[in-house]
């Protein structure tokens, strides 16, 4: 392609240094990050990250779609954590709204966005081990995986891309079995993560590669705009569910993990306990399950039930029109932010009063979270900066939008 | 649950931290403020926007320490043209409040804040690839998204959806 021009530039500085291109097709990038090295032996002088080569133009997507047709393009940002990207954008159309959402899908919202951590906390384990070397716990942390997507596909009828949240509530209950099916694996997960941390934890070779490797300090991370685990990190106490509580987390107890060595063992700590409070939040929301509607009472916004379509007429009308005109949503401008396992993810969605949103943009932890590998890597050894790529979780479908 | 309609008086608003602070600093710097939805949004003059940022980043009682993000829209056909907009969040206190900059569409240029917050690098980069948002003083202004030779800016109005063809 022509407009495939190599950038970003990165002249080499002294005689003694040269440049080493790494991707964007390199199996430890994570997807398509391409990183620009230069190098003094074995040791990494600069370090610039290129990114941009998943960009789809969703923001631009969104604005020609009605408010509920961009429900399933936010999946596809960050396709790790489809549920928690349904979420945050449901959740700031219905702060547009002014809607109140049932308990009941709050909870189950709140129990499936902590089943995504689970699952994207998994992959991520799975693939950083493995970029380090130790190869057994992918297929470990897969196993468990597959688990959580099965159950998603049970509710959703998907196992990736689910678009299960509707602005409003939830798109249908849960089938029956599914509730039974969490509690099954919410009993045993916990001794699968002890066997993960078995291989791991103690490992000297593992603690040989992690600890002390690519630190960052407190002041750093922030002053980037590091956030999440990254920031966890290096010991900044701060966890969007605990301190700007929604969807009703504010009624569950958990522990937020903090580790203060700022290295990538700190992480790597952090996300594993994330893994055992997690399961935790499940649980409690399984025991506490409300009662009652899934959806909130605002049939101009929320589909009508199949069975009432067929014998009210009003229902139909209602159905007819959110499907070919959508619902206009009052003008203003959101911006609400939830803990995604990758740290703060924003979107700020502007409304002009019709039924398609003006604009969406999302904030991506992610792309503040690269940030910090320069700074993580600079003045390391070249094999550390695998370790550092894997210690930030990236996805580059958030990234590159 | 409905929305209460938005304040937009700023003697009912100067006891927000950042507003507050703000005002006591330059009162001609802060054109308006909003308060709707329980987000705060404060409207600044151009200029006042990097040395507004370094305030409420120190500001003792509520430091603003964290940048979310920073966005822009495109108001094509009004004038001034383009909104930059700043969310801030203090981690401390809790608290966020959103900047806006109006900029007019003949050649819209802003401060960089990546002085302030190393961190606003790739928002700007983002803004300046997608908008046409030029940042003064930004050290690596270039495209970041879009291949380094792109034509426009995708993000604004009239560019069409599907792009050119």
């Amino acid at each position: 392609m022509a407009h495939m021009t190599p950038t970003p530039v990165l002249e080499p500085g002294q005689d003694r240094t040269m440049i080493l291109n790494m991707g964007p097709q390199h199996p430890s990038t994570h997807g398509v990050l391409r990183v620009l090295l230069e190098i003094d032996g074995e040791t990494v002088v600069r370090l610039m990250p290129d990114i941009g080569y998943l960009h789809t133009g969703i923001e631009k997507t969104c604005e020609a779609k009605f408010y509920q047709q961009v429900v399933p393009l936010t999946d596809r940002i960050d396709y790790l954590c489809p549920m928690t990207n349904n979420l945050c954008y449901v959740l700031a159309v219905e702060k547009l709204l002014g809607l109140e959402i049932p308990p009941k899908a709050q909870w189950l919202r709140v129990l499936l966005n902590e089943l995504t951590r689970i699952n994207s906390h998994l992959v991520w384990l799975g693939t950083h081990a493995m970029d380090i070397g130790a190869l057994t716990v992918f297929l470990y942390c897969f196993r468990e995986r597959e688990e959580v997507l099965r159950m998603f596909e049970m509710v959703s009828g998907q196992r990736m891309m689910t678009s299960y949240f509707r602005v409003g509530g939830i798109a249908l209950e849960p089938p029956l079995g599914f509730f039974d099916r969490v509690r099954d694996f919410a009993g045993y997960f916990p001794e699968k993560v002890d066997e993960y941390e078995n291989l791991l934890t103690g490992n000297p070779i593992w603690g040989m590669r992690t600890k002390g490797v690519a630190r960052i300090t407190a002041e750093d991370a922030l002053a980037l705009g590091a956030s999440g685990p990254t920031l966890r990190g290096s010991g900044v106490d701060f966890d969007l569910r605990r301190d700007m509580p929604y969807s009703s987390y504010d009624k569950f107890q958990f522990k937020v993990p903090v580790s203060q060595e700022g290295d990538v063992f700190a992480r790597y700590i952090c996300r594993v306990q994330e893994l055992r409070e997690s399961i935790g939040i499940v649980r409690q929301a399984l025991d506490g399950m409300p009662e009652g509607p899934i959806k909130a009472d605002a049939p101009q916004v929320v589909l009508p039930d199949r069975e009432k379509m067929k014998t009210q007429m009003e229902s139909l009308i209602y159905h007819f029109k959110i499907i070919t005109e959508g619902f206009a949503v009052p003008a203003g401008e959101v911006y609400q932010a939830v803990e995604s396992p990758r740290g703060e993810m924003g979107y700020y969605v502007v409304s002009d009063g019709t039924a398609k949103p003006y604009r969406v943009h999302m904030r991506a932890a992610c792309l503040a979270n690269l940030q910090t590998l320069p700074t993580m890597c600079e003045g390391r050894l070249l094999a550390d900066v695998v370790a550092a790529i894997g210690s930030i979780d990236i996805v580059l479908g958030e990234i590159d939008r | 649950m409905t929305w209460a309609p938005a304040v937009t008086d700023l003697e009912q608003l100067k006891n927000h931290p950042a507003v507050a602070r703000l005002l006591a600093w330059n009162s001609a710097a802060v054109q308006e403020a909003k308060f709707d939805r329980d987000e705060m949004t404060i409207y600044l003059e151009r200029s006042a926007i990097r040395e507004a940022c370094a305030l409420l980043k120190e500001d003792p009682p509520c430091p603003f320490n964290f940048l979310s993000d920073i966005t822009c829209v495109d108001w094509l056909p009004s004038e001034p043209r383009f909104e930059v907009i700043y969310h801030l969040l203090s981690i401390p206190k809790k608290e966020r409040v959103r900047l806006k900059v109006r900029l007019e569409s003949v050649s819209p240029v802003i401060e960089s804040v990546t002085s302030v917050w190393p961190g606003a690098n790739y928002f700007e980069r983002e803004v300046y690839d997608l908008f046409g948002v030029r940042f003064a003083g930004h050290p690596y202004l270039r495209r970041i998204l879009m291949p380094e030779d792109w034509e426009g800016y995708p993000l604004r109005k009239d560019y069409p959806v599907e792009g050119y063809r």
